[in-house]
């Protein structure tokens, strides 16, 4: 690597400010992060409540505006429009030229259309950046209180996942009615069981979302206004509707850099190191393919998590200290409507070959827990968790250690996060396993020694 | 439901008003029988203030109680001023003229609402409740499933600095300054609750009356608002429940019917130095000396001190100081009832918290040099020799002086009119994060000494904000959350609301050990060998 004086990075989302952040706390080189999309770093995934009513855009974004300043992060709203390797020249919209020693692309991603007709018209749109969340604004520009005039009165979502559902909850707050087309038979289904699947469908519907699965969108129809007012489903049904939310999955924001000397599949291709096939151009959070995946691990995985963790890790290899991206276990969480999911490991849409299940559901059918593990070894392999909140490092230490589904089992309680006097439900779940193993295990105590580590354990 | 919701609303508004406008609904005409009676009750040896009064104000009509009370001042300091001047000190009249104008206006009130105090009670208190009521289970059915449903808050007027919270800010603050400094000018709202007073006990109510009743009423119904809100969160239900109890046994019908068996009416869960009249010779000589008391006027006093000296440090350290602010408080009480649809207006710039912590700790300072100075004077009472004067002035400062100042500056104007009126505003915990003493007391046994801390969970935090936004006492948590450090922090009052408004599952209030609980995790989990260990 050259010497470095200037790090630029392109994109101001969580991959590319955890990198600022992290090249600042080791180095004293100059940072710039461009973005052509807001002044100051927000959190994407609480867009959804600025919408809603419950925080203002201001809150979303976790920095002060002084902090920036504070920290010798330079900000600079403007376009990248191409990227010179061999000068190390960007091309910046407003700014002209603009040069390097070290680039960091964390563009993030853009929602994906698939070419149905009418996916451009007014009142069509996907939820995504700042201006997907303005652009909805003046899409639904309907009733605040319940006893305004009604403007728009249905919307259709389509594709199953975790966007859609939040696009869902956002407009019910707005009483839209919603219809929501599902390609699969179950919602979410290239990611969750069937039980969960059906868990979430149940607690959908009972917030009147009509749900309609194994249904996809055909064609988009326009008023003579050129606005969309129907869409016709595969199964030839027309619904109409005001607005269509197309939430089928996210890919690499890349079209700006595509046809250049930049290696590119879906994603920009990066090495263990996070190295592009260009010097001292790096790629992170939801643009980064990698050429050859961690163990267990998608070669591209657009969450927050993976974002923050490639920025750390950025940092530390473009400040002189060669990190590889090992991003260790598999965790994630959502909320759909008013229920927490989290997982913790490895738990696929289907059970694999050697894999057993144990699935426990709350009566209520709005909590559950579904833990994967090796039939053969009975090695704990991962858990989903509904409407009942887990310990990361718990889970995290279970994991790295190969312990036993046995031993998770007995030692739920130390994992229960759960805030304060909420019922305890592990009786429950371990009665159940007892029963379906025949095994006689009796839940352990809570022990602060065992969750801390502490040296006195 | 909607139209419930909306009549509710109609209703509550309709109550404030018909209860505001009973200020300006009561004439006046004492008559001399009953100046006479109240004379001879009173014991005044001032017969000048007495011949001015029949001479200017006795048997004549006044449609006002601002003409009534400015008449009855002139008489009181007339007079007081001629006594005076001949140096007749045991004529003067030592009672304000805002408490003789009070006393007097209660005895010869005239009008619509003298004579029908049922009718206007229904339509002002009793309708406000029907209506907050309706108002609050509406949202049963409306707000959809359980769940945390902070929809429109920042859409509406009421929750978003609209016209409406500037209306309910004035309301509140013009409330708070007549209780405090013009109590002769609200006889009419205190002659509203006569009714209730009557049920069991002569002499009509007092201004404190109406606002301990008017503080559990709205209690009760904003508490249920809570609950209903929370339903699906057992910690916010049985802390709801908690604090809405201890509000009305213990500081209000604990005080109220203690007196009625000639005991002391006090408030037993208020510590120093939020009671910061505690040492007052008044108040420990009225403990000690009046003998119906007998045994219990001794009790209050040890328990005072040890509430505020062994119990309140020892569960700080066990519970953290949430077992007291958000539990048992009566001001964090009302925060956490009343002031919950406005928590999201505390400010969480850094500059705000600078001001928090050099604003609360002089608080602290202030109380405990007024407190030692009020305890030797009251000492000083209680040992002085027959024939001697107690000792008032310490080191050239007047007990009496920061005594009054600290109750007027502190007492009245920043837990009352700041504390509560600038809910709208600036948030439900204005005094509890930068007045009140007994926070900053416990806010250090909490931030160095004490098993309680917010856990965050991992690395599971997405920087939302929710936390920070509905931290009412302006705590940035989502800064210590997405660095994946436990928040302990001195003036956290452990609502838990960060932890119930978190999508993720990644905040929990616990007590645990203290080893580990100021802790520094790797940021994110996975990359497991990177800490942090910057102020970045």
């Amino acid at each position: 690597m050259n010497e470095i004086r200037h790090v630029v990075i392109i994109g101001n989302g969580i991959s590319g400010v955890t990198a600022a952040r992290h090249i600042r706390k080791r180095s004293d080189y100059r940072i710039t992060i461009i973005s052509a999309e807001t002044d100051y770093f927000f959190s994407r995934t609480a867009l959804m409540y600025v919408y809603m009513g419950h925080m203002k855009f201001e809150h979303i974004q976790p920095y002060e505006n002084c902090f920036w300043k504070k920290n010798r992060i330079d900000l600079l709203r403007d376009r990248v429009e191409s990227v010179d390797y061999s000068s190390k020249t960007l091309k910046l919209k407003d700014k002209g030229d603009f040069s390097y020693d070290a680039l960091i692309l964390a563009v993030g991603s853009t929602p994906n259309k698939f070419g149905w007709p009418g996916q451009d018209l007014k009142g069509v749109q996907g939820l995504y950046s700042f201006q997907d969340l303005e652009k909805l604004e003046e899409n639904t520009h309907a009733p605040l209180t319940p006893l305004d005039k009604r403007m728009v009165k249905r919307a259709v979502i389509v594709g199953g996942g975790l966007i859609g559902v939040e696009l869902a909850e956002m407009l019910l707050t707005r009483n839209i009615e919603i219809t929501f087309l599902v390609r699969e038979d179950r919602f979410w289904g290239n990611v969750l069981p069937k039980q969960e699947g059906d868990l979430i469908a149940r607690h959908m519907r009972k917030h009147h979302v009509d749900l309609r699965f194994s249904t996809e969108l055909k064609e988009i129809v326009a008023d003579e206004n050129g606005r969309c007012k129907s869409v016709i489903t595969s199964t030839g049904e027309e619904i109409e509707c005001e607005v269509v939310g197309l939430t089928a999955g996210v890919s690499p924001n890349i079209s700006f850099l595509k046809d250049s000397v930049l290696e590119t599949q879906r994603g920009v291709m990066v090495d263990k190191l996070l190295r592009t096939n260009q010097e001292d151009v790096f790629a992170i959070g939801d643009c980064a393919q990698f050429h050859e995946a961690p163990f267990g691990r998608r070669p591209i995985e657009q969450v927050w998590y993976t974002g923050k963790m490639m920025g750390e890790v950025v940092a530390k290899t473009i400040t002189g200290e060669e990190t590889e991206y090992a991003p260790g276990h598999w965790f994630n969480s959502a909320k759909f409507f008013d229920i927490e999911y989290q997982t913790y490991g490895t738990v696929l849409a289907n059970l694999q070959s050697g894999e057993r299940e144990f699935y426990w559901e709350h009566k209520s059918g709005e909590i559950c827990v579904h833990v994967i593990y090796e039939e053969s070894t009975r090695k704990f392999l991962g858990i989903n968790t509904f409407g009942i909140r887990m310990r990361h490092e718990v889970f995290d230490q279970w994991l790295r250690e190969g312990r036993s589904i046995e031993h998770v089992i007995k030692h739920l309680k130390d994992a229960n996060f759960d805030p304060e006097l909420y019922s305890s439900k592990e009786g429950q779940i371990v009665a159940q396993f007892n029963a379906e193993n025949g095994t006689q295990i009796i839940p352990k105590k809570r022990s602060w020694k065992r969750i801390l580590n502490l040296a006195s354990a | 439901m909607n139209i419930v919701r909306s009549f509710g609303g109609i209703l509550v508004a309709i109550g404030m008003l018909v209860f505001t406008a009973s200020m300006f609904l009561v004439s006046f005409n004492l008559s001399e029988a009953k100046f006479n009676s109240f004379a001879d009750i009173k014991g005044f040896q001032s017969d000048s203030f007495s011949n001015l009064m029949k001479e200017r104000v006795v048997g004549n009509d006044y449609s006002t109680v601002f003409s009534f009370s400015s008449a009855v001042s002139e008489c009181l300091e007339e007079a007081n001023g001629v006594h005076k001047q001949a140096e007749e000190w045991d004529k003067v009249i030592w009672d304000s003229s805002k408490e003789m104008a009070f006393s007097l206006e209660k005895i010869s009130a005239k009008g619509p609402l003298a004579d029908n105090k049922d009718l206007f009670l229904f339509f002002s208190l009793i309708l406000g409740i029907i209506g907050g009521l309706m108002h609050v289970i509406a949202g049963i059915q409306l707000d959809g499933p359980a769940g945390i449903k902070n929809h429109h808050v920042y859409h509406q007027k009421s929750t978003n600095r609209g016209w409406i919270a500037y209306v309910v800010f004035a309301w509140l603050i013009a409330f708070y300054v007549f209780l405090y400094f013009y109590p002769n000018l609200i006889v009419g709202w205190v002659m509203l609750v006569d009714p209730i007073h009557g049920l069991y006990a002569a002499g009509g109510a007092s201004q404190w009356f109406l606002y301990g009743l008017l503080y559990c009423v709205v209690m009760l119904v904003m508490g249920l608002r809570m609950i209903i809100k929370y339903r699906h969160n057992k910690y916010q239900i049985v802390r709801t429940i908690s604090v809405v109890f201890f509000q009305v046994v213990f500081a209000f019908l604990l005080v109220e019917i203690l007196p009625l068996f000639n005991l002391p009416g006090v408030d037993l869960k208020n510590a120093w130095p939020l009671d910061y009249d505690f040492l007052y010779d008044w108040n420990v000589k009225n403990l000690l000396q009046t003998e119906s008391y007998g045994k219990f006027g001794v009790f209050v006093l040890v328990w005072g001190i040890v509430l505020a000296l062994v119990l309140v440090p020892i569960f700080v350290y066990i519970f953290g100081k949430r077992w007291y602010c958000s539990w048992v408080c009566g001001c964090g009480g009302l925060a956490e009832t009343l002031g919950d649809p406005y928590r999201q207006h505390s400010s969480k710039s850094l500059f705000s918290w600078k001001i928090e912590r050099w604003l609360i700790h002089s608080v602290l300072i202030f109380a405990i040099i007024m407190t030692t100075l009020v305890g030797l004077h009251t000492y000083s009472e209680l040992n002085v020799a027959p024939g001697e004067d107690p000792q008032s002035v310490f080191l050239g400062i007047s007990a009496f002086d920061v005594r009054q100042m600290y109750g007027f500056l502190i007492g009245s104007i920043f837990s009352g009119i700041v504390g509560t009126g600038f809910y709208p505003i600036f948030g439900n915990r204005m005094w509890c994060r930068f007045g009140c003493p007994l926070a900053a007391y416990m806010g250090f046994i909490q931030r160095f000494k004490s098993r309680f801390r917010i856990t965050t969970n991992g690395s599971q935090c997405i920087s939302c904000g929710n936390c920070s936004t509905y931290c009412e006492q302006g705590i940035d948590v989502r800064w210590y959350a997405q660095r994946g450090q436990n928040i302990v922090r001195s003036s956290c009052v452990g609502c838990g609301v960060c932890s119930a408004v978190c999508p993720r599952g990644v905040l929990k209030l616990e007590n645990g050990p203290e080893e580990g609980r100021i802790q520094n995790n790797p940021i994110v989990i996975g990359n497991g060998e990177i800490t942090f260990n910057s102020d970045l």
